[in-house]
């Protein structure tokens, strides 16, 4: 009897280790270095590249918002191309297909690298098609993606500042808008696409992207719920104009139910979002500028405004002291945008 | 076959044809019990009533320069309270069971109340959401049983609240349950463990009696323009402007270093140390009495 026993114990716990074992094989052991998120329909967050990268891919190409970082460009050109076959095969193995679908659009939210760094490989690697009634160099039709971007975008990468570097030509934007926003001229994967503009905000040629079917929202970095808002004085960003586009953000998005889902966010950085974690943001946000202005009118200076800890309350949330964005360079460009918006009045 | 070893295979027989872990059940309907906690958790929580709970001063400033009238904002409105919190409101709550039909096993159970979404506790194994993931007010969470009681690791939880009151709690707080049913009793015990604004650990536990004739009414929440104000505008107290937070601990006679709440007021032995703080606050009523 206790042979019985004790060989059922054997036979149970090898099947138990048996399942740990399948289980543990069906876990990748790296992960990939770009990393994919579904968010509706055809459009789809692609997380890694260097900014967030936000894709259209369907039966007609494919449409990125941003390409990352310089150094990330080969692999999130890699990623994206077999997400298209993946979009095409249904993940399916072993299914006859064909090469991926050709890269058509490229959307740059601004002009920083790390979502313009891939401007080139990506856009070399993508393609136009064309002939005919259209507008732009037809020189060039067919050699490469067409990448669309704010009018400003274009001036600052043609004329980069002293002490910037030089930016390809190739990188350039190749479609511009100088107005409040361009429509797509026709849909895009079955959906209508818009451009929005946002004057003045994390920098002045922001343009945040509007899937009008799938009802995803690209922002860009003037939306970055990781941090206190990256305001790029010296490219023509102001707190005010950040605030701005919050609100239009909000004008834009609506939930599906309780203040939660519905419009769907992919922030310039961190995770994806919906209109409640928008409305966070710019409460904050809208708060932090009230305390500052508060604070200048009764002729604080800006170090008195750094000692009043006027963030105190949110920098565990938004705050960073060290890195590319810390508290302090926030209430550095802070105090400046709305001081030099006084002087301007 | 002697009768320890027909009762050894018996027990070996039961184990193999039952779940590794216990299986309560928990679907029905349950009526909040307030006891207590009536006064915070139906009109709501005193502006300034920061008494027992861990907060630091991040959250402390963050519940004085918070107005009430910010959730008249659209924005706002019809927000529901997250997955830590609805255990507090004043809500009847329905627990339905998921069942696969194959197995017949509990694969989840979904938690929804009066002013909630839906909220599904799964338990069939499943993993996480990456970090890069929506949050939302229910949070994604699983459970795992530990005997007959059930423990619930909740993540991707938006911002919160840990009271009605404007203390605030973050994105990133480290949430877990334990539900433990008793007969026609439900507790449910609640951990909220916030790096941001939380000093420890605050760990509340709640009850609900089970009731045959609950129904829970429909509860449509339609944004309204309630407050004229420019676009925008977001409510709130400019720091240090706010008296009124001091009107709790007037009112009821608390002196204001307990007021203001922190780790140490949780426990009892903070009553010695208050002991001739009252006379500190020499104008204060004494409601008590």
């Amino acid at each position: 009897m206790r042979n019985i026993i004790f060989k059922s114990s054997i036979l149970l716990a090898s099947v138990l280790v048996i399942a740990a074992v399948a289980q543990e094989k069906q876990t990748p052991a790296t992960k990939p270095a770009i990393e994919i998120l579904p968010v509706r329909g055809n459009i789809y967050m692609l997380i890694g590249a260097g900014g967030n990268v936000t894709a259209s891919i369907g039966s007609e190409g494919i449409l990125l918002v941003d390409t990352g970082l310089a150094n990330n460009a080969d692999k999130l050109l890699a990623t994206v191309n077999k997400l298209s076959v993946d979009v095409e095969t249904k993940g399916l193995p072993n299914v006859n297909v064909g090469p991926p679908k050709a890269i058509r659009i490229i959307v740059n939210t601004h002009l920083h690298g790390d979502h313009t760094g891939g401007n080139v490989v990506l856009g070399k690697a993508g393609r136009t098609y064309t002939g005919g009634n259209v507008a732009g160099n037809l020189a060039d039709a067919g050699e490469q993606a067409a990448i669309y971007a704010h009018e400003e975008v274009l001036n600052r990468m043609s004329f980069p500042a002293a002490g910037e570097p030089k930016i390809a030509f190739e990188a350039f934007p190749t479609d511009t808008y100088h107005t409040e926003g361009m429509n797509l001229s026709h849909f895009f994967n079955g959906e209508g696409v818009q451009l929005i503009h946002a004057p003045a905000a994390h920098t002045d040629g922001d343009t945040m992207v509007y899937f009008r079917s799938s009802d995803v929202l690209a922002t860009g970095d003037v939306f970055v719920p990781s941090g206190y808002p990256v305001l790029d004085l010296d490219h023509g960003g102001s707190l005010q104009g950040s605030i701005d586009a919050l609100n239009h953000i909000l004008d834009v998005a609506i939930p599906e139910y309780r203040l939660e889902g519905g419009t769907m966010i992919v922030p310039g950085h961190g995770h994806l979002c919906d209109i409640a974690d928008v409305a966070y943001y710019r409460d904050m946000a809208t708060i932090i500028r009230d305390r500052m202005q508060d604070a200048i009118k009764r002729g604080l200076t800006l170090p008195q405004i750094k000692a009043a800890k006027l963030t105190y309350d949110y920098d565990g949330i938004y705050g960073a002291t060290s890195g590319f964005w810390t508290t302090d360079k926030f209430l550095d460009a802070a105090y400046k945008s709305l001081t030099q918006k006084k002087a301007a009045k | 076959m002697k009768i320890g070893s027909l009762a050894w295979l018996l027990l070996c027989a039961t184990i193999a044809s039952v779940p590794a872990a216990a299986q309560v059940d928990f679907s029905g309907e349950w009526a909040p019990r307030f006891y207590e906690d009536q006064l915070e958790r139906v009109p709501g929580p005193e502006l300034g009533d920061y008494l027992g709970i861990p907060i630091n001063d991040a959250d402390r400033m963050r519940g004085d320069t918070w107005s009430a009238s910010l959730i008249t904002l659209p924005e706002w409105q019809c927000r529901p309270h997250s997955a830590d919190y609805i255990w507090r409101g004043p809500s009847n709550l329905r627990i339905s069971k998921e069942v696969d039909p194959t197995t017949r096993q509990t694969v989840a159970f979904h938690a929804e109340w009066l002013r909630s979404i839906d909220r599904p506790i799964y338990l069939d194994g499943r993993p996480h959401p990456p970090e890069y993931a929506a949050r939302t007010w229910a949070g994604f969470s699983t459970g795992k049983w530990d005997g007959d009681v059930l423990n619930v690791t909740v993540t991707h939880v938006k911002e919160g609240y840990v009271r009605r009151n404007g203390l605030a709690r973050s994105e990133k707080a480290k949430l877990t349950e334990n539900w433990i049913r008793h007969g026609d009793w439900l507790t449910v015990v609640t951990y909220v463990d916030d790096p941001v604004y939380l000093t420890e650990p605050f760990v509340r536990s709640t009850d609900y009696e089970l009731d045959l004739h609950q129904q829970i009414p429909p509860y449509p929440c339609e944004v309204v323009r309630e407050v004229e104000r420019p676009k925008g505008a977001v409510p709130h107290l400019l720091p240090g402007k706010n008296d009124m937070v001091k009107e709790f601990g007037v009112r009821y006679g608390v002196p204001e270093e307990a007021a203001r709440g922190g780790a140490a007021t949780m426990y009892p032995e903070y009553r010695k140390k208050l002991e001739g703080a009252k006379a500190k606050r020499p104008n204060a009523p004494d409601f008590r009495d």
